[in-house]
């Protein structure tokens, strides 16, 4: 649960995400589910010239599982907040 | 008296640089921010190496990140790092 509200204070914002077949997107995050499947709007793909096929596509849907990497913006994490959330989500998921 | 399960002692690691360990031939520094009982991680300051064997010859890459979110399913092991 605790990436998921992560994900959810990151949207409208723009991230790259890295997949675990090296496709690398950049985009405006649109939305997130508890899988953290995610929707990225106005896509350009780092690598193009590997992966061509993705130069027409500007809006997609990225299954969570096939996500390796997420990168952020420093400025777009309140890095103390998160430390706690982390603090309390390992404290609620002992029972 | 309460046990201490192994995701409580990743707590202790918070604000801390770790050293982890991926699939794929992949490692990555950096200062954890966040994780979850899936190994889901947030790292800030992160440094990825990429090892591959170019014609039998062990190549290393490295990558560098402000903030990063490694999805758990790919993490190993996480732990303090060497030096």
């Amino acid at each position: 649960m605790l990436f998921f509200s992560f994900f959810k204070t990151l949207v409208d914002q723009e991230v790259t995400v890295e997949l675990k077949n090296d496709i690398e997107l950049k985009g405006t995050l649109k939305s997130v589910d508890q899988f953290l499947n995610l929707k990225l709007d106005n896509i350009s793909c780092s690598n193009e010239s590997k992966y061509p096929h993705l130069s027409s596509v500007r809006n997609i849907f990225i299954r969570g599982s096939t996500v390796r990497y997420v990168y952020l913006n420093k400025n777009m994490v309140d890095t103390n907040l998160l430390q706690d959330a982390a603090r309390r989500e390992a404290m609620s998921a002992r029972k | 008296m309460s046990m201490d399960t192994p995701l409580d002692l990743l707590k202790l690691n918070l604000d801390e640089k770790v050293f982890v360990k991926l699939r794929g031939a992949r490692e990555m520094t950096g200062v954890l921010q966040a994780f979850d009982s899936h190994c889901n991680i947030v790292l800030s300051n992160a440094t990825e190496t990429i090892y591959e064997l170019v014609d039998g010859e062990l190549k290393s890459s490295t990558k560098g990140s402000e903030m990063v979110f490694v999805r758990g399913d790919s993490v190993t092991l996480i732990t303090t790092p060497s030096d």
